[in-house]
């Protein structure tokens, strides 16, 4: 066991990929010699060399296409996009091409590819890096996207991720990259994608969340801990499919449920999940169902994100209005 | 006036100069560059004009399938044989072919059955049920996205380690213009992949002329952005087509990296059978220019010439196809009805809950 930050343990994971299956190559803008810009492929190219680990032309579509050649090839490509806020410029080769494959091949040809990329607000980045895109993933057929609250679970996504013979879209929440430590197996491991966890047992009420948001909620739930609130908080892990067996479980326990993303209000996750819970749940519900999200503007200039994003007192608000109703 | 620093009339002349046309037989199929004749047995130079044959009699009988509602999307080849059917010659079974949607023919000679040629175009998935020994991924809708793909193909060829292996790959004088194609050859010269592009520059992207789609007066001078070599071809003469695909397959497979090809060819007829009406926007003039270079009647002629071909010959190959795409048709017509559930269940590799709750919903609707 190693104390690991989130970025250490996803480097960790592509490192023993690497060295498990040779097959597995990594590739994106400045993930060889410089390790990538948040250093998530870090000493890769020195170790693996670079036919394993290399710095791809600055073209997201570029990336793309490379991912689907190498995959009809027999590789299993690990494409990084610098960050999520461009990956319109690879929309069509992930939404339009490789989500697709399998399926236009009657399901004989696998598409192994993961796409990983940093996302997420409150680190202060310039425009268009920040954004909250999983919801434009999650709607399209044939991709699976995984969205990791740790390093525990990010490590054993990442492998699962990379040994699965789908698409899935990696989301690595900027915020979440050194904010704080997990104790992490050195071992291999998987974490299964597909299956959300209980980030923390309670009885009153199910909050429903993914990535960052889970911190933000389980700080709530220790704030109202001390009220006698007893709060269940589910990690999501995976926003496409999503395990709606473990919410519904959940809710049908608590009867309350609060749903909180930091992506913008209209469609996306956050509703989706809401309007299964309504449809398998909805004589379980002793309360509306809450929703915490983040407004419907784009992005927030830098100054202004703190007021923007969806925060523990948010979801403690969202909270107390669903017990107490 | 103080020197300019920069001619840059002189310049752009210098780039247009760069890319010449390569010709071996003129539109009446007589040989004006015999240096550079191809290296082709007889056998082989009637095999290839019996493709080609075979390609014309296909497109006739696809526009009347397509008439007669059977067949759905179709993109018309007539004019294109040359361009297609002698590129596709210069290739290998295993190598790789990442087609545009008029690419049809290249990829029933690469080993797609006809019939699930016919099936692709009516929208069945059995159409995509490719053997296992076709090294081609199905036509590609999105123009120029076959590119950036067929380049990731040719990088993973090399990184196999596989020698004699290529990939080739087309799109048209509209495509060039997409930004997936640039990407695609920059990419495959950053990591010199054996692939081989073609840009099919036909004169229109449906009705959009050549020269609406760039101010480069040669397609092939994209090519030079990328630092790979490209070459303008008569995209008419079987033999030229020929002999500049070998050649590029030879210089790929030696390990130099990619080539660009632009063919100047001609489509005869309208864009697709969806309704593309070709004379609202070429006129009568074009047509004419282009039929008299038709590449059938100029490789008929170099043959005949050489005593390898008659008519006789012709008449039977084009009763024999027809035959033969008769009963590709009917055989389409025997595919199973598609189920949902069966989609459901190509979707993933393990399906999650979602589909597996749709799977079962399917299953008892489609099993009433």
């Amino acid at each position: 066991m190693a104390n690991l930050t989130m970025i250490q343990a996803i480097t960790e994971a592509l490192d023993q990929e690497l060295a498990r299956d040779e097959k597995v190559l990594i590739f994106g803008e400045d993930v060889g010699k410089n390790g990538g810009v948040f250093r998530a492929t870090q000493g890769l190219y020195d170790k693996h060399g670079e036919d394993r680990v290399n710095d791809t032309p600055l073209a997201e579509s570029g990336i793309g296409g490379m991912a689907f050649g190498l995959a009809v090839q027999g590789f299993r490509p690990v494409a990084e996009i610098q960050f999520f806020g461009f990956v319109f410029e690879v929309m069509d080769s992930i939404v339009g091409q490789i989500s697709r494959t399998r399926y236009r091949m009657g399901g004989k040809l696998n598409m192994p590819v993961v796409v990983r990329s940093p996302f997420g607000g409150g680190v202060h980045t310039p425009e268009m890096h920040a954004d909250s895109l999983e919801g434009l993933m999650a709607q399209a057929p044939g991709l699976k996207v995984v969205i990791p609250s740790n390093p525990y679970d990010a490590k054993g996504l990442l492998t699962s991720a990379i040994r699965d013979n789908d698409p899935v879209v990696f989301l690595e929440h900027m915020k979440l990259y050194r904010s704080f430590r997990d104790e992490v197996p050195e071992e291999q491991y998987t974490v299964p994608i597909g299956k959300a966890a209980i980030a923390k047992k309670g009885t009153d009420v199910t909050v429903v969340a993914y990535g960052y948001m889970v911190r933000e909620a389980l700080k709530a739930a220790e704030n109202l801990e001390k009220d006698g609130v007893s709060v269940e908080v589910i990690d999501l892990r995976t926003v496409s499919p999503i395990d709606y067996e473990t919410v519904v479980a959940s809710v049908e326990k608590t009867g309350r449920m609060v749903m909180v993303q930091e992506a913008q209000r209209q469609a996306g996750v956050g509703n989706t999940v809401i309007s299964e819970v309504s449809q398998r749940s909805v004589l379980s519900l002793e309360a509306p169902i809450g929703f915490v999200s983040a407004p419907d503007t784009i992005y927030p200039f830098g100054q202004a994100e703190n007021t923007w994003l969806p925060s523990a007192d948010d979801i403690t608000e969202a909270i107390n209005k669903a017990v107490n109703f | 006036m103080a020197k300019q620093p920069v001619d840059y009339e002189a310049l752009l002349g210098s780039i247009e100069a760069s890319f010449p046309m390569v010709q071996i037989l003129d539109k009446d199929g007589k040989v004006v560059n015999k240096d550079i004749m191809p290296d082709l047995s007889d056998e082989e130079l009637v095999e290839l004009m019996e493709r080609m044959v075979w390609s014309r009699v296909l497109h006739d009988r696809s526009m009347a399938l397509a008439r007669q509602g059977r067949l759905g999307f179709y993109a018309p080849t007539m004019g294109q044989e040359a361009s297609q059917l002698a590129s596709h010659f210069a290739f290998k079974k295993t190598d790789w072919l990442y087609p545009g949607y008029r690419d049809v023919p290249q990829l029933i000679q690469h080993g797609l059955p006809v019939s699930q040629a016919f099936l692709w175009s009516r929208g069945h998935v059995e159409g995509n049920n490719y053997p296992e020994d076709l090294n081609a991924i199905p036509p590609q809708i999105i123009i120029g996205a076959q590119y950036i793909q067929a380049m990731g193909n040719a990088v993973g060829q090399k990184l196999a380690g596989k020698e004699d292996q290529v990939t080739f790959t087309y799109t048209g004088d509209g495509g060039s213009s997409q930004g997936d194609v640039y990407e695609g050859m920059n990419f495959a010269g950053r990591y010199k992949a054996p692939i081989v592009f073609y840009i099919q520059n036909n004169g229109y992207a449906i009705s959009t002329p050549r020269e609406k789609q760039s101010a480069a007066k040669a397609l092939a001078q994209k090519a030079a952005a990328a630092g790979i070599p490209g070459i303008q071809v008569d995209g008419m003469d079987p033999l030229a087509v020929y002999a500049v695909s070998k050649q590029a397959r030879d210089w790929a497979v030696a390990g130099n990296g990619p080539v660009l090809i632009e063919t100047i060819t001609s489509r005869f007829g309208p864009h697709s059978t969806s309704g593309d009406d070709p004379t609202r926007y070429r006129e009568q003039e074009s047509f004419d220019y282009w039929e008299q270079r038709d590449p059938l009647i100029r490789f008929r002629n170099f043959l005949t010439e050489k005593g390898l071909w008659s008519t006789e010959r012709e008449e039977e190959l084009i009763a024999q196809t027809k035959e033969e795409i008769k009963q590709a048709a009917k055989e389409a017509d025997q595919a199973p009805k598609m189920k949902i559930s069966n989609f459901l269940e190509s979707m993933y590799d393990a399906p999650g809950q979602n589909i597996k709750e749709q799977i079962e919903k399917y299953q008892a609707k489609e099993s009433k």
